[in-house]
This record gives C-alpha cells, sequence and structure tokens, in this order.
C-alpha cells in the first residue's frame, strides 16, 4: 500500500517534470504568458508528489515495511529510531529521491523568491531544472526505484551498515546534496543568459545569493564528511583523497572560481562569458560527482550500485547536460561582450589569477581521479594515485594562491599601484611574520617551513581580511562581512593543516594491561577491556587514564562493536577534543588475554580545519542574506 | 597596444604559465606516484617491480594469519587461488580484515620475495569484493 502510493507519487512528480520542462520553455518563445506563468504551479505540483514520495518511504521505515525491497535491505528492527529516518537517504535508491526532492525544493524555492525577475526568464530557468528533474526521476523510476517490492515479506531487514550508524553521517548525504544541487539554480540562470544572449549586472545579482548558498551547503557537508571520516573510520586522518571525496571537491573548488567571477561581472561588467561557462562546469561537476559516487565505478564507502545499466544512464544523462550546454555556449557566447578594461595591477587581475588558479588545481584533481578510471576502462591495467601525488601537486599550487588570495582583497579595483598596496600592507605583512615564523618557533619544535609559510599566509589573509571589512564598515553588514568571515574561515582552515599536518604524532602500539605509553607529554595508562551489551551490538570497551605532568586530565574508551545483524565488527574510536589538540585512542585488536594492539594520535589544532570550514560556510550563508537583491530587482523594474 | 588587447595578452600568458607549471608538476609527481596492480600470480611471474611501490590483492589464505609475540609485525599469505605471496605487515589490521577475505595491500617487495606492506585495506561490507581482486580471480579460475 505505501509502496503504491509513493510509487504514484514519483510517476505522477514525473509528469510534472515532463510538463516543467516542456510548456514554460515553448511559450517563453511564443510570449504566453499564461504558459509559462504554469511553470510555478508545475514545479509546486512536482514538489507536492515527491514529498508524498518520501513521506511513504520514510513511512515505511518507521513501520517496518520489509515488503520493499530497500527498507529490508537498509533497515532492521532494532536499528534506532534516528538512524530508520536517515536510512531513508542511507543507500543507492534513496539518496537519490533524496536528491531528486533537493532538486525541486530549490527549484520552488527559485519560485518564491524570484518573483520580481522577468516572466521569459523565469519560465527559462524553471524549465530547465525542470529537464535535470526529467532526468533523474526517470533514472529513480527505471533503474533504482526505492519502492520495488519483494514477492516475500522477510521477518526482520538486513541492516544499515554500521557505519552509517551515526548523527554526524546522519545529515552529511542532505547537506552535500544541497550544495551540489543548489548549483543546478546557477546553472540555470546560466542556460537562461544563453538563450536571452545577454548577462549583465542584473543577472548576476538574480544568480550570486544561489551560488553562495549553494556553495555555503556544500562547505558544511563536505567538512561533515571529513569529520565523520577522522572520527569514524578509526583512521585519525582529515582528508585521503579517496575518490570519492574528490568527486566533492571539484564542484566546491569551481564553486569558488564562480563566486569570485561573478563579483567581477557584477562591480565591472567583466569576465561575462567566462562566468557563464563556470556556472555550466560547476553544476556538470556535481553530475559527474553524482555519477562517480552513484554508478558503481568507484569502489569505496559510498558505492552502492553495481548494476551497470544505472552507471551507463548517469553517464549518457551527463554526456546530454554537458554536450548540450556547451553547444549552446559555443553558439551564443559570441554574443556575451566584456567590456571593462583593468590595469596590470588590479583587483579583477586578482581574481583572474584566483581563478586561473583554482582551476588548475581542479584540473589536477580530476586527472588523478579519472585517470585510473579511464586506463581501467580501456584495459590499460589497473593503478592508482595516490596521496602523494595531490599533495604533491596541490599544496605548492595552493600556497601560491593563498599568497594572491591574501594580497587580492586588499587590491582597488580597475588600477592600483605597487607603492599604494606596499604602504597599505607592510604592517600586516610584518605581523602576519611575527605569527607564522616567531610565534611557532616558541611552541612548535622543531622548525618546519612549510609549517611556517601556511601559518604567514593564514594570518596575513585574516588580517587583510579583517581591515578590509572595517573600511567598509558602512556599507550593509552582510555583504562587507560575509567575504571577510568566509576568507577568515579559509585562514583558520590553512593555519589548522599547516600545524597539524606536520606536529602530529601517530603511533601502533601494543600495550598490556597497567601499560603506559607516553607521547608528547601526554601519559597513556591502559586499564582494561571490558564487555556490554547495548541495543544492536555487542561492545568491547577500553579504558585508558591520560594523564599530563601527574594529573589525571581524562578517561578515555575507545570500542570495538560487533553488530549484531552482521558478523562484522567497527572501531569506534575515543577522541578527547579540545580546541588546541585532539587526543585519538583506537582499539586495535586482542593480542592476548590481557594486551591489545592500540593506536595512538596527538592531533593539534586538528579541530580549526572544520571550524574553519564552518566559518566559510558561514560567510557564503550572510551574503546570501545581504539585502542586494531584492533591493535590485525591485529598483530596476 | 589598447589595454583590452592588454588584458588578453595577460590572461592569456598567465593561463598559459600556470597551466604549464600545473601540467609540469602534475605529470612529474603522477610518475612518482602511480602504482599499479599486481596478482600473486603477476609476482611470481616476475612482472612486478622490485624497488617501487604497488599494490597487490587477493584473497587472505586460510590459517596463513602468524603475529610476533613482542611487536605488532605480522605474516599473511594472500592468493588469487592460482599462486600464493607472502605479506608482511606491521601495524593494526582493518576491522574487515579476516582470513578467507579479499584485501588490498600497498607497498614493496623485499629481496626474498616477501611483500612488505605499508597499508592493508579491507573494504567496508562484508559481502564486498575489491573489484582488482574479483577481476584477478575470475581470470585464474579461467586459466584452470
Amino acid at each position: 500500500m505505501t509502496a503504491n502510493i509513493g510509487q504514484i507519487s514519483l510517476i505522477f512528480a514525473l509528469l510534472m517534470a515532463f510538463y516543467q520542462a516542456i510548456i514554460p520553455m515553448f511559450c517563453s518563445f511564443k510570449a504566453q504568458y499564461t504558459g509559462m506563468a504554469s511553470a510555478r504551479y508545475l514545479a509546486s505540483g512536482q514538489f507536492a508528489f515527491l514529498c508524498i514520495a518520501f513521506a511513504c518511504l520514510t513511512y515505511a521505515f518507521l513501520t517496518n515495511d520489509f515488503s520493499i525491497k530497500y527498507v529490508a535491505s537498509t533497515s532492521n528492527r532494532s536499528l534506532p529510531l534516528i538512524y530508520k529516518i536517515s536510512g531513508v537517504w542511507g543507500a543507492h535508491e534513496g539518496s537519490l529521491l533524496l536528491w531528486a526532492l533537493i532538486l525541486s525544493l530549490w527549484t520552488v524555492a527559485v519560485c518564491l523568491f524570484s518573483r520580481g525577475l522577468p516572466p521569459v526568464y523565469i519560465a527559462r530557468v524553471i524549465s530547465v531544472m525542470g529537464f535535470i528533474s526529467v532526468g533523474f526521476l526517470i533514472f529513480l523510476l527505471l533503474l533504482s526505484n526505492p519502492f520495488e517490492t519483494l514477492p516475500f515479506i522477510p521477518e526482520d531487514g538486513r541492516s544499515l551498515n554500521p557505519l552509517l550508524q551515526d548523527p554526524g553521517l546522519a545529515i552529511h548525504p542532505p547537506m552535500l546534496y544541497m550544495g551540489y544541487v543548489g548549483f543546478s539554480v546557477a546553472f540555470a540562470f546560466a542556460i537562461a543568459a544563453l538563450i536571452a544572449g545577454k548577462v549583465d549586472r542584473l543577472w548576476v545579482s538574480w544568480v550570486r545569493p544561489w551560488t553562495n548558498a549553494a556553495w555555503s551547503f556544500l562547505t558544511v557537508g563536505i567538512a561533515l564528511g571529513s569529520w565523520w571520516a577522522y572520527y569514524e573510520l578509526g583512521w585519525g586522518g582529515w582528508w585521503f583523497w579517496d575518490p570519492v571525496e574528490n568527486a566533492s571537491l571539484l564542484p566546491w573548488l569551481i564553486g569558488i572560481a564562480l563566486m569570485h567571477s561573478l563579483v567581477v561581472t557584477e562591480k565591472r561588467d567583466a569576465f561575462k562569458a567566462w562566468t557563464v561557462l563556470l556556472a555550466i562546469f560547476s553544476f556538470s561537476l556535481s553530475l559527474l560527482g553524482t555519477f562517480l559516487v552513484r554508478s558503481g565505478v568507484l569502489t569505496s564507502v559510498h558505492a552502492f550500485a553495481t548494476d551497470p545499466a544505472r552507471g551507463l544512464y548517469i553517464l549518457v544523462f551527463l554526456l546530454i547536460v554537458v554536450g548540450s550546454s556547451l553547444l549552446l555556449y559555443a553558439w551564443r557566447s559570441p554574443s556575451l561582450k566584456s567590456t571593462a578594461g583593468f590595469n596590470l595591477l588590479s583587483r579583477e587581475t586578482g581574481l583572474l589569477l584566483n581563478n586561473v588558479f583554482l582551476l588548475t588545481i581542479t584540473a589536477c584533481v580530476l586527472l588523478g581521479t579519472l585517470y585510473p578510471l579511464i586506463l581501467d576502462a580501456l584495459n590499460a591495467g589497473k593503478i592508482s594515485v595516490g596521496p602523494p601525488y595531490f599533495n604533491a601537486v596541490i599544496v605548492p599550487l595552493a600556497l601560491v594562491m593563498f599568497l594572491i588570495m591574501s594580497v587580492g582583497l586588499a587590491l582597488r579595483w580597475k588600477n592600483d599601484s605597487f607603492s599604494r598596496l606596499f604602504s597599505s600592507l607592510k604592517l600586516l605583512i610584518l605581523l602576519a611574520l611575527i605569527s607564522g615564523l616567531v610565534l611557532p618557533a616558541l611552541w612548535l619544535t622543531p622548525f618546519n617551513l612549510y609549517s611556517s609559510i601556511g601559518l604567514s599566509l593564514a594570518s596575513l589573509i585574516a588580517l587583510v581580511a579583517i581591515t578590509t571589512a572595517y573600511k567598509y564598515k558602512t556599507k550593509p553588514l552582510a555583504s562587507v562581512w560575509g567575504g571577510s568571515i568566509a576568507h577568515i574561515g579559509m585562514a583558520i582552515t590553512i593555519a589548522g593543516i599547516s600545524i597539524t599536518g606536520v606536529y602530529s604524532s601517530e603511533k601502533d602500539i601494543k600495550l598490556d594491561y597497567g601499560e603506559s605509553y607516553v607521547m608528547n607529554d601526554y601519559s597513556f595508562k591502559f586499564i582494561g577491556v571490558s564487555q556490554q551489551q547495548r541495543a544492536n551490538y555487542r561492545a568491547d570497551i577500553g579504558l585508558l587514564e591520560v594523564s599530563k605532568d601527574g594529573h589525571l586530565i581524562t578517561l578515555m574508551k575507545p570500542e570495538k562493536r560487533l553488530y549484531d545483524s552482521k558478523s562484522e565488527s567497527m572501531t569506534e574510536a575515543a577522541i578527547d577534543a579540545g580546541f588546541f589538540r585532539d587526543l585519538f585512542v583506537a582499539l586495535g585488536e586482542p593480542l592476548s588475554t590481557n594486551s591489545w594492539s592500540l593506536r595512538i594520535y596527538h592531533k593539534p589544532f586538528i579541530r580549526w580545519i572544520w571550524l574553519g570550514a564552518l566559518l566559510m560556510a558561514l560567510g557564503a550563508a550572510l551574503a546570501v542574506t545581504g539585502k542586494r537583491y531584492s533591493n535590485r530587482v525591485a529598483h530596476e523594474q | 597596444m589598447n589595454t583590452k588587447r592588454k588584458k588578453r595578452l595577460l590572461a592569456i600568458v598567465l593561463l598559459v604559465a600556470g597551466v604549464s607549471i600545473a601540467a609540469y608538476l602534475a605529470l612529474q609527481s603522477f610518475n612518482e606516484n602511480l602504482m599499479y596492480f599486481y596478482s600473486p600470480s603477476d609476482i611470481k611471474a616476475g612482472k612486478a617491480p622490485t624497488n617501487h611501490l604497488f599494490r597487490v590483492g587477493g584473497l587472505v589464505e586460510k590459517n596463513s594469519l602468524i603475529r610476533q609475540e613482542d611487536s605488532l609485525m605480522l605474516e599473511f599469505r594472500v592468493t588469487d587461488q592460482a599462486e600464493t605471496i607472502g605479506v608482511q605487515y606491521t601495524g593494526i589490521l582493518p576491522d574487515l580484515f579476516r582470513e578467507g577475505q579479499g584485501i588490498i595491500a600497498r607497498g614493496k617487495l623485499n629481496k626474498n620475495g616477501l611483500f612488505v606492506a605499508e597499508e592493508v585495506l579491507a573494504k567496508h561490507d562484508e559481502n564486498y569484493m575489491p573489484p582488482e581482486v574479483a577481476d584477478s580471480l575470475k581470470m585464474h579460475n579461467k586459466a584452470q
């Protein structure tokens, strides 16, 4: 019953999406305003049906309706409530339903917040989003139907992968998808601009908030994923250059390039065609990310699907979307002429360099991610590209980019001079060098050049961001502070990476009960391991006393869990989090009756990485709330 | 030259410079960091490099895991059902490491033909088999 309602709702949603893709676009060329106005109703209708479908699936999870194959394979009776809910998007089919729902949510948001826009424009934007929705809904119905029923009803379901039974991960996919799919708005506006053959400041003021919002969500999504990998996978790292991580990093990087290019287009009426191209790229890379993660070509915790038809479908859909939008671009972009000129030393040049470096970094990440896949597809050998490649290529590029980033914000539009720039920055540069070189020398040993460069650049970025925001303090708060807060966030993340990347200590060690191990002044005393039965798993719980200078600081209880539904064990690390350092202990395996292997880490400043990411997201979100958007629309009309 | 031309020229010079630096860096470290995958049969046939990192994969042979008493060093054997190779590793094995299941190890061959692993990977699903391992098992089953 639930399955039927869900299934029928999906079909109705597809119908709505189909009309939404066709009617408004067609009518926009015939100047038929009723037809164009139907876009809003069709989008709302589609959203309503997708909500019903999503509610049905959630209801099926809550009521343990194991007649539905998807529920039976991802949930079971003993699963705690929160994971029954997050289980809805815990595997392939449900996560794609969430994708479609979020796309529809963004479409409705565009309808709501764009009432002042020309009807022709808005009709085309909603139509493009409808087209994307058609592609995903057909995929859902034909190849990944979450409402597929089983011929028999099993007594109990299998289970959600224990790794995914975690609050951080329950909200990671929705956030990430809000970001991925959010770029479809900028994409749709780019297509509409190409059809109209015109990009102006007004257009930018429409696109900027959506781009910022999408990027903000994506940042939170990536940060959550990184944080989860840190504490849940038991590896203690925060980024692994795993292809799936890279897949989310690519649209994120292009998103940054797009946000900055949009600034130039709005302020200086330049970079027009380029901005449109970036908008197309950002969503194309989001689709590529979805393809990589959901098609099964990548092997990782994220790759649920192994059905080749699914991979093929997404690949063809990707090619249609990217191919047709690039063709349209090639045809129409010559009409997007940029008029403004600028001098060699100017903020435009800074932002141009920002874009050049971001695109280069994106290309390097793309190369390392796709090359092994292409080689494999051509049967030319199975290779993998490890973190050393990414570190060797990305770190130097990023350092130069950070230098440009720090100075760039202090540059003037159109024309600037080195002497002015230097005199306005010399104090800040001095302060940055002190905090990057002198301060670490006092309490970070031994001296490390990379770490010091990173810290100096981070300080300079933060200092310039603060002074810039202060200089424009008479302007609206949100638009000035939005950018500055995002830059400060980046600086904090850079500082975190610079310190934790160089000064972390890691040790795998065998400890007997009662034995101690000392790391960076912290003494870890291994008391023992006890067993406990919990809701849906059995746990071995270790106990360690951590002391410093003879004083007990904390007790740490790392766990090894054995889930009832599966015969696999899971490491649950114990983390003593702090602003300046994390202590991290994970249980390995029992080596004898009273000794275990243990993994002990000391991670200075690691929290700063995620804290900075949250600030970046906050900054981007603040910029969205700027009054700019609605005022401009009202003003121009 | 007018400003517009200058701007274009600048953009092109910057792009070319950026891309060539990146291409140089990328290709150089690409060559250094590419890791090929070899099955135990490939290694026995002498196809694997002797002083370069690579990856080996297969099933962990039943009852082959031996731990050292006083350290975290251990040895086990990996098989593709045709040939087997000894793997030495120091550290904590992943949660899903089991005898009889598929793993991938990254490391180098030592002089005695023992594979010294820096990292051992077992994926996050008990039904999961690394595709490299699945392929090489399939190939050797066919060959027999």
